[in-house]
């Protein structure tokens, strides 16, 4: 690098976010539409689904036939980055572990991610099992922002009148597909209720909502919408902050840090271009990271200055800490009722159908918080290895010769055997709440930079007592249910030597928690606005301000405080200009 | 926008006609591959396209390989009454491209094809391809069934599972494979639900938004 030097852009915009995923496209969105200048710095490239979109595309327009070997979810679906990325390891202390997912798009996992859109609710943000952190909020609080993203971004649902199960503002729900029918049947004769799914996609035409297209039923939420009929941060936020012409993006744009000045205050931050590799200087006003919990935490670790030794952000030390991810763990089968079933078309809508909200009182188990069960199968468009589970299992019933069959096989009953199963399994997952503990943590690795120079993160993340107990009940729920409903279970049963199949911390996307909001600058990073206690003009809005998830998804929870941090953004600036 | 206007976004309604054309068509995709030859294609990344582009011109299989794992996939999905053989899907081809793109499976099918061979040769005198049909079958079906499958034909059923597995991935993502199999998606529609009649059917109640 014999012509090194840094570009300095002389322009002063009033608010810099890094990251245009839910938390930072939001937070773009509010500003830029309340006529701040806003620019928006994105790791990855541009993306529009509207054109960018792999929506529509058949199995053998790829030559891998949507195997995952480019993308975590297969070739079609639109994330792009993963649990590795090339040139940008993380570590982790021996004996623990934590698979750190990064998507680099703009819009960020929003793009591909289930569009289960679930409200904590007021025991979420204030427990009361006596184990859990609590908010420095509740759930009355957060309640109109919640109304407003549900208008804003729109969301389908059934009032239940569940208490931690809030209902939002909802469009009419998907009907179930047959296996769902059969599932819901089951968990009932169980024990466990079923409701209608929750998800961000519009099933009605709705007038908050503009330029943007109702639902047509393709079922591939996953790989993005052309016609923004789900939720994405790229086509509902961020591009039309961008119309309002204050909302400047710089893609590609990899930050290294927050500058501060003298006092401490944010100045604005530097970034390397991932393509030409330039190093660029960008200064701000307000400084608002959204690059996820994660990259969020590291940004400002890797933001040492005389007024901020440890890291902007992080006088209490406890950025990083309390990293929490959900738990998870799944389990399939198949029904016998719906071997050799009627074709139609049931791909739905891409989120979830039917799903089960906590329903345990805690008091007679042996961990607090819970779960709720998503659920899977069905006449799905066919994919890489999609049918590679029957021929593990095919021995049911006789040979056309009346000869007991056997599980592999060839030819022509093996033809028939996968047009006889196609369609007839079924799967459920648990996600729950795992606990937010200081000892799980990421912090900088000492020793070790990626491609650009940056210090990567260090993770020590182990589960726990609670999360495996969680993770035993969820295997002993699964298989009632698969019980009641008369399903074979085609995957082997978990148990204790596997902690009954609990995926590794960071599996499930769901972490949060390393920026936390507390009242008390000495327990927490950021005020309950998510500013930062120890600079004022710096801002958290992804999931690193979680204190301590529920069982729901995060994503809006993170609109929602996005949104609200963005007004008392804008009304601290009001108060300024007096 | 409402349904119909979402459609016409997407180029589904032929302006005026009102008609649902047939936009998936499959003739127009398989000439804009979305991550094969040819153009890139909006939304695939750099390095994908090239990482592509550098498979396919890699060989891996030699002829004779290729033309026993041709043999191979025509047993295991061959041509009946409904639709055509594995071979006819293009599922050789597919093979070659998959081992090359997941690369953990190279070693797999190279060895499992030479087990083979000297299986056959040190039954019937001659390599897989060059038996008679009776006596390839014989041979397959000791590795078919990986529970019944003897000691020192496991190697050989771990082999044909890989083999059936990359077969039935190849042949049921093919056009021919999804026609044979009845997936009916990939489509605008609208989702009302199951039909009655397979409600009916399954004893579920029409009326009843949880059957």
């Amino acid at each position: 690098m014999s012509n090194y030097q840094i570009k300095e852009n002389p322009e002063l915009f009033d608010a810099i976010v890094v990251g245009s995923g839910a938390g930072g496209g939001m937070a773009g969105y509010i500003l830029a539409h309340a006529g701040l200048k806003v620019l928006m710095l994105e790791a990855g490239p541009f993306y529009d689904p509207a054109k960018d979109s792999l929506q529509l595309r058949w199995p053998w327009e790829s030559p891998r036939r949507g195997a995952g070997t480019t993308r975590p979810f297969g070739d079609f679906d639109a994330a792009f980055g993963g649990w590795q990325l090339e040139g940008e390891p993380y570590s982790k202390v021996n004996g623990t572990e934590f698979e750190w997912f990064r998507a680099r798009m703009l819009g960020g996992r929003t793009n591909h991610w289930g569009r289960i859109s679930l409200r904590m609710g007021p025991d979420d943000f204030k427990p009361k099992d006596g184990v859990t952190d609590e908010w420095p909020i509740t759930y009355d609080e957060v309640k109109p922002f919640y109304d407003r993203v549900d208008r804003m971004i729109g969301i389908y649902g059934t009032a239940e009148g569940i208490h931690n199960e809030p209902d939002g503002i909802f469009m009419k729900p998907p009907k179930p597909r047959l296996n769902e029918l059969y599932i819901a049947k089951g968990a009932k004769k169980a024990g466990i209720p079923v409701i209608p799914g929750r998800g961000a996609v519009l099933t009605e035409v709705s007038k908050d909502i503009k330029d943007r297209g109702t639902c047509f039923y393709c079922g591939q939420c996953g790989r993005a919408c052309k016609v923004y009929g789900d939720f994405s941060s790229s086509s509902c936020l961020v591009i039309p902050a961008m119309k309002t012409g204050n909302l400047k993006v710089i893609d590609n744009a990899m930050v290294r840090e927050v500058l501060t000045n003298d006092e401490g205050l944010a100045t604005g931050v530097s970034y390397v271009d991932t393509k030409d590799l330039q190093e660029y200087t960008v200064k701000g006003k307000t400084i608002i990271l959204g690059a996820s919990a994660c990259e969020s935490a590291r940004i400002m670790l890797n933001s040492k200055s005389k007024a901020h030794p440890g890291g902007v952000g992080n006088s209490s030390g406890l950025v990083g800490r309390y990293l929490h991810d959900s738990t998870g763990a799944s389990l399939s089968g198949y029904l016998p009722q719906l071997l050799d079933r009627k074709r139609y078309n049931e791909d739905g809508v891409g989120s979830v159908h039917i799903y089960s909200p906590w329903w345990e009182d805690n008091s007679k188990l042996a961990f607090p918080r819970g779960y709720h069960i998503e659920y899977g199968g069905g006449l799905h468009m066919p994919s890489y290895g999609f049918l590679n589970w029957v021929p593990k299992v095919n021995d049911a019933g006789k040979n056309a010769d009346g000869k007991t069959k056997a599980k592999g096989g060839y030819g022509a009953t093996l033809k028939e055997d996968f047009r006889s199963y196609y369609g007839a399994n079924v799967g459920m997952a648990g996600r729950g709440t795992a606990l937010a503990r200081k000892d799980n943590y990421c912090e900088i690795d000492p020793s070790q930079v990626d491609k650009f120079g940056i210090p990567i993160l260090r993770f020590n993340y182990k589960w726990a007592n609670e999360e495996i107990a969680q993770a035993k009940h969820m295997q002993e729920t699964f298989q009632s249910i698969m019980h009641e409903m008369g399903a074979v279970i085609t995957s082997k049963i978990p148990g204790a030597d596997t902690l009954y199949g609990l995926e590794a911390p960071g599996k499930i996307i769901h972490e949060g928690g390393t920026t936390r909001i507390g009242n008390d600058p000495k327990t927490s990073v950021l005020n309950k606005w998510g500013q930062a206690h120890d600079c004022k003009n710096l801002y958290v809005v992804d999931a690193g301000p979680f204190v301590q998830q529920g069982d729901k998804n995060l994503t809006w929870t993170i609109l929602a405080l996005s949104m609200r941090t963005a007004e008392y953004i804008l009304q601290e600036k009001k108060k300024l200009n007096g | 926008m409402n349904r119909r206007e979402s459609l016409k976004a997407l180029g589904f309604i032929a302006a005026g006609s009102g008609l649902l054309t047939a936009a998936c068509n499959s003739k127009d995709a398989q000439n804009t591959t979305a991550t094969a030859n040819g153009e890139k294609l909006p939304g695939v990344q750099d390095f994908e396209y090239e990482r592509t582009a550098q498979l396919n011109a890699e060989k891996f299989f030699d002829e004779h390989e290729m033309a026993t794992i041709t043999v191979l996939a025509d047993i295991i999905i061959p041509k009946d009454s409904k639709s055509g053989s594995a071979s006819e899907a293009g599922v050789p081809d597919f093979i070659e491209f998959i081992v090359k793109d997941l690369p953990d499976n190279k070693i797999p099918m190279r060895g499992g094809l030479r087990w083979l061979d000297l299986q056959s040769k040190r039954r019937y005198g001659n390599v897989f391809i060059k038996c008679d049909v009776k006596d390839q079958l014989a041979l397959v079906d000791e590795i078919a069934y990986p529970e019944l499958a003897k000691p020192e034909m496991q190697q050989g059923a771990a082999f044909f599972s890989l083999m059936r597995n990359l077969t039935s991935s190849g042949f049921y993502t093919s056009e021919i494979g999804i026609k044979d199999i009845g997936y009916a998606g990939n489509k605008p529609g609208v989702w009302n639900g199951v039909p009655d009649d397979v409600l009916k059917e399954h004893g579920f109640d029409p009326s009843k938004f949880f059957g």
